[in-house]
């Protein structure tokens, strides 16, 4: 809400020379205002010049004036700005040497939005433009340039020679204080931190017109629904006429940036940023039967706002009708055809209280959101309604002529009650921190308009203004407290904490091991949004049926491209790839630890949340360097580091196993393993697909993994038992042996595991070959097997036995043959 | 009077410890092993001494004489081997090593970590809560009714009606509570999504909360322990201001600045000349979170407050641009 310095001064005399007592830095005192009402909980984001448009306007004379060679009307002005003389068309009549005139320069920005650029009129440069009231936004009326008084200096800045200038505070309110959606609001505010006095406006409603009949005679108001509408109230005004608003009007409302329409509008307007409560005018003519009934709308009605539209309505929707139909959404908008126009002479002026979450649910269903519905969605005053009433009334009587019809219709069967709290001044000590007497809260509440009795030494009962309608128990009234005492002046102090050895859950100690090991291990940690987009599925060319196709939908997503939430952290990871491929880094080692979502098919359940581990390796194994030329990554190289972590987890019996081709789509068939712990696959390993890399434009070879870290979890032991050191000598055998290209190592070496042999402490792969002279689709591969015993030297013939019995194994089992 | 074969060589080892060049090793050599060397000539004249002492003499002159030659010897190899280097073997040592690289933790963790790190040495505990939450952990139970205009401040990403990305970590608030009996003590970091993207705004971000609840906890306990924490995360020297605020799920509420650590408050661009950083939000909780959880409230108080860590990743790395996090170019990852 924007709220001027100027009408401020209207309600409450503001000291602008007091030091600002809480931070030294404030050099102005108007900032010093904005800080003192930040840190009494209505926050200014911002602080302007009204006038600061008037910066690049400066006091000219007008040297000379010739004829416009080109057009009859227009006149060639040699202008005198106090820096230099300019030439400047211009079209009016009252312009005459030696004569003082506003004069705006090339960049200047009007009231009405137009800036202002150097041009050639019918031919002639024209470096400026002398300006009227109205194009300064200084007036409404004025035929020609502005004259200025000749004591002025040429060349002094328009706002500093008329000595304009209006602060505006743009407060950001928190929906708690819609009490401070006016300017009295504020106001109200300014004069409890100054410990100064608030004027409210003084209400003087005109002598009614005696022989136009009391108001009762002439409408009436039936409200349907006193919970939706426990307040309806409203005025008569007879032979006004409509036309613009005084300047004065005008100029207030664009203060607070709204767009001056016309009188009668123009009032209500006035009169909802002053009191807040909004207000509005019906043209009493044309409501049919002369009468008003607030009702909740039915199926299939429509309407149309004044802004033209027509609307559907639902049922449970609160409007305002005449007669016959509806004439406006109540609290949020009037309707077309009630409008207010040149042609109204009779106006009938609504004041009410709606409920806020009726206001809000209309006004969130239609998506009509205004200055009004903003109010009264966040509560307004109940008892305020009437005296807003008389003030647009008054107003109107005044500004736009007119007669009072006698009386005022006022709908309130059942008022609502006050809210009576009892507040205990020990408990609010205890909660807050602080140490005052009874008497000091009394003080403290009564500056804010509470009424306070006390009702023993610690008691007191408290019934908080109407306006306030944040303000509902015990906790509540402590924030206020708090607020008027001061924040920064509650003693600081630290709560006693019993001594306790945090553990760690198991989960986050993990994630945490997990994380540093990879870093360890040259991987880089990324974090992706966990939203992705919705063709990632395609993209990772998923098989229909995938369990990854589960994903769950953003009803409003911010983009196409994150419009679902991940089932997997490769689109994000290849994402990332591509990212950095266009950045030129082409040597990957990266990973992510987030979680993935699986749409359970239960709409209104949350879904089933995953935690998964996932990298990429692309690029180079180690950048070129001087002791070694770049070679690109392979399998084994990502395939070490996953083994490696694992390992340091304590997980030392994972295997990896081929995949068949259909349970991966992402990865290239035959190049993907799985990785097993104890019979259960928690993860994948292998070389990106190239119809995936293709779908996100990738053109080098990539590796990934992805390990489920819930169940990675579950397997990493929570205590390790150290092994003996061997005290007797290892003697290792090599053996070389040919099988079929399709044999898995992992199948040779497990048949070593299961023959169970002691003596036999490591069986290590050393070689494998394909090629001439091993015969085409064998290969031979070498194993070095460690021999050990734990307790004594081992001779060369129990070795020898115990290698022929394996050789004898692999000959038979693997249909091998060993070399010639 | 003679001397015994022992202080010769006692005074052979002094001599050789002196020496610092071949020739004069060589010098020492010839002067006790030499022809006319003393230990030489001890044992050419080892027949002088009385008959019972000549074999002992006799083989202790001969160990000796071994024992000296092999010190000058080896003292002779060793001064070799220290001088023997020259250009034609020597390495350049200017050229780089051989690459060893760690991996980089994300900017995001590494603050994460660090903020739990002080919470738990102050006895919290660390806990997490889902990321898809239902309305009621998100809104309803934090005392945020539906159509309260409160859920205007933040927007909210929703999966179904009642299903959304929570906006905040503060649902973790209840379920704790629903699960814990006070006191308790918790931080919970973690992931929220609010559907705004601009140059200060992602739509998925970090937040970490904290929620402290026993008997007799006071608005002054919250504004000592999140002093301590700023001192902490900062420096000593970081001075903090509260100002009033709302929060729908506490009362007090609170928004807590601390002076720009950037100008250290003469107003710089990151502060937008106001010397003062908003850094977080906090507050008493208020007692209708403390009833949806059926917690005493004439018994039990308490305060939470919660945090970006983006923006005190933005302070402490001065970062400008919220959006480097999650483009995860390299050359930004590799800095921390």
């Amino acid at each position: 809400m924007k709220v001027s310095l100027s009408w401020l001064k209207d309600y409450v005399s503001i000291d602008l020379n007091t030091d600002d007592p809480i931070d030294g830095l404030i050099d102005s005192p108007i900032d010093g205002l904005a800080d003192a009402l930040t840190m009494a909980g209505l926050e200014v984001e911002a602080v302007s010049d009204r006038y600061s448009y008037l910066d690049s306007v400066v006091v000219s004379r007008i040297v000379e004036i010739a004829p416009h060679p080109n057009a009859d009307k227009l006149k060639l002005c040699n202008v005198d700005t106090g820096e230099r003389i300019i030439d400047v068309v211009c079209g009016a009549q009252n312009v005459k040497k030696g004569m003082l005139v506003p004069c705006a320069l090339p960049g200047t920005s009007f009231p009405n939005g137009k800036i202002l650029e150097k041009c050639l009129i019918r031919g002639k440069a024209s470096e400026g433009m002398l300006c009227s009231t109205i194009e300064l936004g200084l007036g409404i009326t004025g035929d020609g340039i502005m004259e200025l008084e000749q004591n002025l200096v040429v060349g002094d800045k328009l706002h500093h020679a008329l000595n304009l200038s209006d602060a505006v505070f743009e407060i950001d309110l928190t929906p708690n204080r819609p009490d401070c959606l006016s300017i009295i609001g504020t106001a109200r505010e300014i004069a409890v931190f100054q410990k100064t006095k608030l004027t409210y406006p003084e209400i003087n409603l005109p002598k009614p017109s005696e022989s136009a009949g009391n108001i009762s005679e002439l409408t009436s108001a039936a409200i349907m629904n006193p919970d939706l509408c426990p307040r309806y109230s409203a005025s008569l005004v007879f032979d006004v006429a409509v036309a613009p608003s005084p300047f004065w009007l005008q100029d207030r409302l664009i203060s607070t940036g709204l767009k001056p329409i016309n009188n009668i509008v123009d009032i209500t307007n006035f009169v909802m940023m002053e009191t807040g409560q909004p207000l509005h005018a019906f043209d009493f003519d044309r409501l049919a039967e002369k009468r008003i009934v607030v009702r909740t709308a039915e199926k299939d009605e429509t309407f149309t706002t004044l802004d033209g539209k027509e609307r559907p309505l639902a049922s449970g929707m609160l409007i305002i009708c005449d007669g016959k139909k509806p004439v406006a959404l109540a609290g949020i908008m009037g309707g077309l055809h009630s409008e207010i126009d040149k042609s109204t002479t009779r106006v009938l002026i609504e004041s009410a209280y709606f409920d806020p979450v009726c206001i809000r649910k209309t006004s969130k269903k239609t998506g009509l959101s205004t200055d009004s519905s903003h109010r009264f969605e966040r509560g307004t005053d109940p008892d305020g309604v009437i005296t807003a009433l008389n003030r647009a009334t008054q107003l109107i009587v005044e500004i736009c002529g007119g007669k009072m019809i006698n009386g005022i219709i006022d709908e309130y069967s059942e008022p609502l009650p006050d809210k009576v709290i009892v507040f205990s001044v020990d408990a609010s000590n205890r909660r807050l921190g602080t140490n005052l007497t009874q008497n000091d809260i009394k003080q403290y509440l009564k500056s804010v308009e509470f009424a306070v009795e006390k009702i023993d030494d610690d008691k007191l009962r408290v019934i908080p203004p109407s306006f306030r309608v944040d303000i509902s128990r015990f906790e509540d009234l402590t924030e206020e407290i708090a607020r008027l005492f001061g924040y920064n002046n509650i003693k600081t102090t630290f709560p006693v904490i019993p001594a306790k050895a945090i553990r760690l859950s198991k989960k986050i100690d993990s994630r945490k091991r997990i994380k540093r090991l990879m870093t360890s291990l040259g991987f880089t940690e990324t974090i992706n949004y966990s939203f992705i987009n919705k063709l990632s599925c395609d993209r990772l060319e998923l098989q229909p049926d995938d369990s990854k196709r589960r994903m769950l939908n953003i009803l409003n997503p911010i983009a196409e491209d994150q419009s679902v939430m991940r089932t997997s952290l490769i689109p994000g990871l290849l994402e990332t790839m591509n990212h950095n491929m266009s950045m030129q880094n082409k040597n990957l080692k990266l990973f992510e630890v987030g979680n993935v979502f699986f749409n359970t098919g239960q709409e209104d359940n949350r879904p089933d949340e995953v935690e998964m581990l996932s990298g990429i390796h692309t690029g180079a194994r180690s950048n070129a360097h001087w002791l070694s030329r770049e070679t690109a990554c392979d399998f084994y190289d990502l395939k070490g580091v996953v083994e490696e972590l694992l390992r340091k987890l304590g997980i030392v019996n994972a295997t990896f196993t081929g995949m068949p081709p259909a349970a991966c789509s992402y990865t290239k068939p035959g190049f993907t393993a799985r990785i097993i712990v104890k019979n259960k696959s928690i993860g994948l390993l292998g070389e990106v697909h190239h119809l995936v890399l293709q779908n996100y434009d990738l053109k080098q070879k990539a590796y990934i993994f992805e390990l489920n870290v819930n169940e990675l979890i579950e397997f990493i032991p929570d205590t390790r038992i150290a092994q003996p050191i061997p005290k007797f000598p290892a003697t290792s055998r090599d053996i070389t042996i040919i099988v079929n290209k399709d044999i898995e190592a992992l199948n040779i070496m497990k048949s070593v595991e299961v023959l169970d042999e002691e003596l036999v402490e490591d069986l290590c792969l050393l070689d494998v070959y394909e090629g001439s002279p091993v015969p085409a689709g064998k290969k031979s591969i070498s194993f070095r097997i460690t021999y050990r015993s734990a307790t004594q030297t081992l001779e060369d013939e129990t070795i020898n036995s115990i290698h022929k019995k394996i050789a004898d194994r692999f000959l038979k089992e693997f249909d091998a043959t060993l070399p010639v | 009077m003679k001397k015994t074969i022992e202080q010769i060589k006692i005074e052979a080892l002094k001599e050789l410890e002196t020496t610092s060049d071949r020739e004069s090793i060589d010098a020492i050599s010839v002067r006790y092993l030499g022809r006319k060397g003393m230990v030489t000539k001890f044992l050419r004249n080892i027949s002088n001494l009385p008959i019972e002492e000549r074999p002992g003499a006799g083989k202790r002159a001969n160990e000796i004489k071994k024992d000296l030659d092999k010190l000058f010897k080896e003292a002779l190899k060793k001064l070799e081997a220290r001088s023997s280097i020259t250009t034609d073997n020597q390495i350049d040592v200017s050229l780089p090593g051989r690459t060893v690289r760690q991996g980089s933790l994300h900017p995001i963790t590494q603050i994460t970590w660090q903020i739990c790190e002080i919470f738990t040495r102050l006895g919290f505990d660390i806990v997490e809560g889902p990321e898809v939450e239902t309305d009621y952990y998100n809104f309803e139970a934090l005392n945020i009714p539906k159509n309260h205009p409160a859920r205007d401040m933040q927007d909210t990403f929703y999966i179904s009606k009642n299903i959304v990305l929570r906006t905040h970590t503060s649902p973790t608030q209840p379920r704790i509570m629903e699960k814990q009996k006070p006191p308790v003590r918790i931080i919970a970091p973690g992931k929220v999504y609010r559907c705004d993207s601009d140059l200060t705004h992602t739509p998925m971000f970090h937040q970490i909360e904290g929620l402290f609840v026993d008997k007799r906890v006071s608005f002054g306990d919250l504004k000592g322990m999140l002093t301590t924490f700023i001192h902490r995360i900062f420096d000593e020297q970081t001075s903090l201001r509260f100002r009033p605020s709302f929060f729908p799920f506490t009362e007090p509420s609170a928004e807590v600045d601390i002076r720009c650590v950037m100008c250290r408050g003469k107003g710089c661009r990151v502060c937008s000349q106001t010397g003062w950083l908003e850094i977080m939000g906090a507050g008493m909780v208020h007692p209708a979170v403390f009833e949806n959880v059926g917690y005493d409230t004439n018994l039990y108080t308490g305060f939470a407050f919660g945090m970006g860590i983006e923006r005190i990743a933005m302070l402490k790395y001065g970062i400008d641009d919220i959006r480097k996090y999650y483009e995860n170019d390299l050359r930004f990852l590799r800095q921390f």
